[in-house]
């Protein structure tokens, strides 16, 4: 048995210690210790993940000892490929984040990179345990190190939204364990695979009807869940932009993983679709997560604020999708939690970009940004129509399960929300294109040629190559999610 | 009936999208610029052509790319429809970018990189749809095609130009997400594939009202080919310059619309399924409505452009009218105007941006007298104008004559009416504007004062005398492409 499975987590928490060391020494070394551990992280992912395709699940008992009583980290199809989404996420995040960091918490960067890289630690654990309380630890960690990012930065707003963020923060994660309380009065273990075996006879207990209702409002808490959304706009527009690009995409995919995983691992599709019949008013709220998250985004005036409130809405589609109960809303909401990931990172990576340059990214600052930093807006464009759902961008394909789902499932409902998320979101970002394209900014035009046009000023080309990189990877995995459907989540969903 | 493997098609797709990053590369020297966009269009034309044998034979060339779903891929597949529109789409690129190079010089334009950057994105976006092998790969392009002419309509960045911008988004977007997306899916989750078939992708599973409203959401939901009541963008468009208003919304666009709506019901309901429960007449009836009210609309115009776009706008629907007969002769007849529409509306469009550059007017109420300054425009306007009403000699009147006899042969008699009013309501929207230029006297001039000839510069009128040449010859010639449409249809 090799460590891979281990060293996933294990490198950025020693690079997470000896950043936080190297900044007394030299700045940029915790820079590049920040960066090496990521590296080694993603690797080990990527090695996980092969091995994983061409074998089966992997079981790593933490330090030797057996379940239920050991850790365990248990590592299968889907938190394979999540857990090389977060490591690859995180060091390109890093990568372009250099100049971003310099800007904005010169003074603070040691904390910066160390708290970076727990908060990435963090994530990467609660993908890869296989153990309900190491869970409930594991995202507790996540959920300070983003507190502290939250108050890290120096904007008035930060320490307030940072406070709001930590009271509904410890209220989702209290319902949390609390499920997990139950669930630990009823079967004596916290090791998933063990507790699944025990719950599988006990269908009819209420103490595991209480258990799972409490998990799993816990867990939509923590991803943002329309009406229990309020604290993610502010959190993620005040944090560092350099924390924004990492917390965006990931935070609350992974808590759509958690779902997922105690969906499918712990309680199991028998339970939940058979047992309970709740899955109809679930994916109603996913219709109204979808429709409010849109809705809200055309109220904001802040690029950052609408860019998180298109979160809230995609939140809603991977949650139907995974309530819909069916194999196409399954695969859908699964495929959806890797691009969604991959284009919220675009997007924000084209946002970083911008704030690096503009400061401010209110929606009247933006003007005649297509000349002023063509790069910057191609990388965004591509992402922004992978939002709406234009083929042959990612998103348009796991729409395409997704509303192949709702049809299967007879949820017209959630079917027509999607679409009309899709025109919504169309509209934002042509309402953000139009100021770009059509008003040229007044401070920052030359003459040539007799008439006026506008100066070009670029981002930095490091941030430039990863936010093109990014957006360029979203138009492959779109062409190749035929593949990726076919190789990781249908065996994945089989194999259950 | 062979299918042969083959990468033409996707070489056809790729030369334009490969040659963007040149284009910008090359954004300070126009003439380099410029010469690679021929070169580009040139090899398109050439891969597209060296294609026409193989098909006028009866095979079909196929390549699939990716899969993304059992059932649903991006693939391409070339047919004689296929081959009828990418042949029209690249022959017209060409003529068409010699045009653009005399017309944004002429008026200095801003952005010219910009501008061809996404004229090739587009065109490379129509041959994919021409030759897309199913449902999917169509709405791919489709859409790839809705947001590559988005920047070319604007193109002015002014308050005008993004207001028509507006509408055309939300008039094509809005319809292909709205309501092409849900039917599509629904389709694949009915019949679990979307791969084009002359016999139709159903077999038994759809009932009349669920296949009367999913033909309905077809037909609107492709607003390209402007079928009312989703028509409007289209006039909103023409603030663009002129050569994407010629290629763009009187070929390119327009007919992709157009094209799609064909596919859907020769390949995805099929000819059969669609009389069986007489859906015929319900999307004639449509079609009927917008010939006439758009050939109404188009005799109140006084902006050439606009006249010129209503009148695009009954045009396309003859093309539908046809298809919907659902006989041999009706098909025939729609999917030749494809053809002869092409030629004699971009011809008539090509003259509109000559006479805006040359002297700056664009309302017909001021062409009186031109005729004799610019008599090479005019009398191309004249042959554009015979081929849109469709009067011999000019290609028109072969696909108007068919459509007639579609009618008569579908025992659908009183449409002809419909055929019969609008072509006298075409020339009369039409030809008052060449007696305009001909025979009426200019009241700013001098009568006294010899009039001379003042045309364009020769990159304007070139492209307008070979495309009104060609309308003609289409009038002697049509058998390539009426071998194609049989080919492709196997009537």
């Amino acid at each position: 048995m090799n460590n891979y499975p281990a060293l996933i987590v294990i490198a950025p928490l020693l690079a997470a210690l000896f950043a936080g060391l190297a900044v007394w020494i030299e700045d940029r070394l915790s820079y590049y210790i920040a960066i090496l551990g990521l590296a080694v992280s993603s690797f080990s992912a990527l090695k996980v993940l092969i091995q994983v395709i061409e074998s089966g699940t992997i079981q790593y008992k933490m330090a030797g000892w057996d379940a239920p009583v050991g850790i365990e980290y248990r590592i299968d199809l889907l938190n394979a490929m999540v857990l090389l989404l977060i490591s690859g996420i995180a060091l390109f995040n890093l990568i372009a984040s250099y100049k971003n960091v310099e800007q904005e918490i010169s003074d603070r960067k040691g904390s910066f990179y160390t708290i970076y890289l727990l908060f990435v630690t963090g994530l990467l654990g609660v993908t890869a345990t296989g153990d309900l309380f190491n869970l409930y630890v594991l995202i507790e960690i996540t959920s300070l190190t983003s507190y502290a990012m939250v108050a890290l930065s120096d904007k008035d707003r930060g320490p307030l939204a940072s406070l709001n963020y930590i009271f509904i923060g410890v209220i989702g994660a209290s319902f949390y364990l609390l499920g997990v309380g139950y669930l630990y009065m009823k079967t004596g273990s916290l090791n998933m695979m063990d507790v699944a075996d025990i719950i599988a006879s006990q269908h009819d207990s209420s103490t595991v009807l209480v258990g799972f209702i409490l998990c799993m409002i816990g867990v939509w808490i923590k991803m943002a869940l329309f009406p229990m959304h309020v604290w993610l706009p502010n959190a993620y527009s005040y944090s560092p932009v350099a924390f924004s690009r990492v917390v965006a995409p990931l935070m609350t995919k992974v808590m759509v993983y958690v779902m997922i995983r105690l969906m499918i691992t712990v309680f199991g599709f028998e339970y939940i679709f058979n047992t309970l019949h709740l899955s109809e008013a679930v994916v109603w709220l996913a219709t109204i997560a979808v429709l409010a998250g849109g809705v809200l985004a055309l109220a904001q005036d802040n690029l950052k604020k609408i860019l998180a409130y298109i979160i809230v809405c995609e939140i809603g589609y991977m949650v139907g999708g995974a309530w819909l109960g069916n194999q196409s809303g399954m695969t859908g909401a699964i495929l959806h939690l890797l691009n969604d990931a991959l284009m919220t990172f675009a997007l924000f990576l084209g946002l970083g970009n911008m704030v690096y340059m503009l400061g401010k990214v209110k929606l009247n600052n933006l003007q005649g940004l297509f000349s002023r930093m063509p790069w910057t807006m191609t990388g965004f464009v591509v992402a922004a129509f992978s939002i709406v759902g234009v083929p042959p961008t990612c998103g348009f394909f796991s729409k395409w399960y997704l509303i192949s789902g709702a049809f299967e499932a007879g949820a017209y409902h959630f079917a027509a929300a999607l679409i009309i998320s899709s025109l919504i979101c169309a509209i934002l970002f042509f309402k953000v294109f139009e100021i770009c394209f059509f008003q040229s900014s007044p401070d920052l035009q030359g003459q040539g040629h007799g008439h006026k046009f506008q100066v070009m000023a670029e981002a930095p080309v490091s941030m430039l190559i990863v936010s093109n990189l990014v957006s360029f990877s979203l138009i492959v995995v779109g062409v190749f999610s035929g593949t990726i459907v076919k190789t990781i989540i249908l065996p994945f969903l089989q194999g259950i | 009936m062979n299918t042969i493997l083959s990468i033409k098609p996707l070489l056809a797709v790729l030369v334009s999208l490969l040659v963007i990053p040149v284009l910008v590369s090359s954004s300070d020297r126009p003439n380099v610029r410029e010469s690679w966009i021929f070169i580009a269009g040139t090899i398109t034309l050439l891969i597209v052509l060296s294609m026409l044998p193989v098909i006028l034979d009866g095979n079909q060339l196929a390549l699939t790319l990716f899969e993304i779903a059992p059932g649903a891929s991006i693939a391409f597949r070339v047919d004689g429809l296929g081959m009828l529109f990418a042949i029209v789409a690249a022959s017209l690129y060409i003529v068409t970018s010699i045009y653009s190079i005399g017309y944004m010089r002429g008026l200095k334009e801003h952005g010219q990189t910009r501008f061809v950057s996404f004229f090739a994105l587009a065109i490379s976006a129509t041959i994919g749809a021409a030759f897309s092998a199913n449902l999917l790969t169509l709405y791919m392009f489709y859409e790839i095609l809705s947001l590559a002419t988005y920047p070319l309509v604007t193109h002015h960045q002014d308050t005008k130009s993004m207001i028509s911008g507006r509408r055309y988004l939300i008039f094509i977007l809005g319809t292909s997400i709205g309501l092409v997306l849900p039917a599509m899916i629904y389709c694949y989750h009915v019949t679990g594939t979307l791969e084009f078939s002359t016999a139709g992708i159903f077999s038994d599973q759809l009932s009349k009202p669920a296949a009367t409203v999913l033909l309905l959401m077809f037909v609107f939901g492709f607003a390209k080919a402007g079928i009312m009541p989703f028509h409007s963008w289209l006039p909103a468009a023409m603030v663009a310059p002129t050569p994407v208003s010629a290629l763009l919304h009187a070929v390119a666009v327009v007919k992709v619309g157009v094209f799609s709506i064909i596919r859907v019901m020769t390949g995805i309901f099929g000819v059969e399924l669609l009389s069986t429960y007489n859906l015929g007449v319900v999307v004639m009836c449509i079609a009927s409505f917008t010939i006439l009210v758009g050939s109404c609309i188009a005799l109140s115009q006084d902006e050439l452009k606009r006249r010129l776009a209503y009148s695009t706008i009954s045009q396309l629907s003859y093309i539908i009218f046809g298809v919907a007969l659902l006989s041999p002769q009706g098909l025939l007849g729609g999917i030749i105007h494809i053809v002869m529409h092409a030629f004699g509306k971009i011809t008539l469009f090509f003259c509109a941006g000559a006479i805006f550059v040359a002297t700056g007017k664009k309302y017909v109420s001021q062409m009186s007298g031109l005729g004799k300054k610019m008599p090479f425009t005019f009398t191309a306007f004249f042959i554009g104008a015979l081929c849109v009403i469709g009067l011999p000699p000019s290609g028109g009147f072969y696909s108007k004559w068919n459509l007639i006899l579609g009618t008569l042969e579908a025992e659908q008699s009183i449409f002809m009416l419909v055929l019969l009013v609008s072509s006298f309501l075409n020339a009369f929207y039409f030809l008052p504007i060449v007696y305009k230029g001909f025979f009426e006297k200019s009241n700013e001039e001098d009568e006294n004062m010899p009039v001379k000839i003042r045309e364009a510069n020769l990159c304007l009128v070139i492209p307008l005398i070979i495309s009104a040449i060609i309308s003609i010859v289409l009038f002697f010639y049509p058998t390539v492409f009426v071998n194609l449409i049989k080919v492709g249809l196997a009537i």
